[in-house]
């Protein structure tokens, strides 16, 4: 087993476990992305889009450019496979 | 794996009603649970369970393999040409409600939004036959 890489496991998990005691609690409404920017999209996702689900609100209307991104992304990784594997046939 | 009945009979069963529930999922995105991204894996499953149950071969044929990648270029041009028609309506790119108040039609920004998960739904489901459909093992022959 090599131990360089276990102790470097190690001491990151420990630096993670330490950050753990100043993140949030789960659910907690006082934490600072419940307060400010997704209490906004909670109250005005309705009236702005007109869509009841907040996700999909978000998805594809406040954040619709990187969503198109996203599947532009997932059109490439489809190229790509298809460059790499399909040899000597037409797309 | 051809011959076995109980795999072939029970795809044969199964195939239509995850295909069904695919639909569901992307048309669904706007009301509640559900997406393209969600849809179009469930829709590209059902045609994985096609290709494990029936042959890579057989599929691809009916499938129309040649044809996929031209499936994933029409789901994006859908999103991307709704953002266009924004920009036609006076608004910003992807901006639906310069669509809705040039049009006048009320909750037509659902509309479109269901539109761009449809788009996004075919590009999946295209993308992701393409891939297992390259990286699958034809019968002992290189793909």
């Amino acid at each position: 087993m090599n131990v360089k890489a276990l102790l470097a496991v190690l001491l990151i998990g420990v630096i993670l476990f330490w950050a753990v005691g100043d993140m949030p609690a789960f659910g907690d409404p006082q934490s600072p992305a419940t307060r400010y920017t997704g209490k906004l999209y909670v109250d005005l996702a309705l009236q702005d889009v007109g869509v009841e689900n907040i996700v999909t609100a978000i998805l594809a209307s406040y954040r619709g450019f990187d969503t198109l991104g996203e599947t532009v992304v997932i059109f490439t990784a489809g190229i790509s496979v298809a460059l790499l594997l399909r040899r000597g046939g037409r797309l | 794996m051809r011959e076995n009945v109980v795999i072939r009979t029970i795809s044969r069963i199964s195939v239509p009603f995850i295909q069904v529930f695919a639909l569901y999922v992307i048309v669904h995105g706007a009301v509640g649970a559900g997406g393209g991204f969600q849809g179009g894996v469930a829709f590209a499953a059902s045609f994985i369970l096609m290709f494990i149950a029936f042959g890579l071969s057989g599929v691809e044929k009916r499938l129309g393999k040649k044809w996929l990648m031209v499936y994933s270029i029409i789901g994006i041009a859908i999103y991307a040409g709704i953002g266009f028609l924004c920009l036609a309506a006076g608004g910003n790119y992807l901006e639906y409600g310069a669509i809705e108040s040039a049009v006048g039609v009320a909750h037509l920004h659902g509309y479109l939004i269901d539109a761009v998960e449809m788009g996004i739904g075919i590009t999946v489901m295209a993308v992701m036959v393409s891939i297992i459909s390259d990286v699958m093992d034809r019968d002992g022959e290189s793909p």
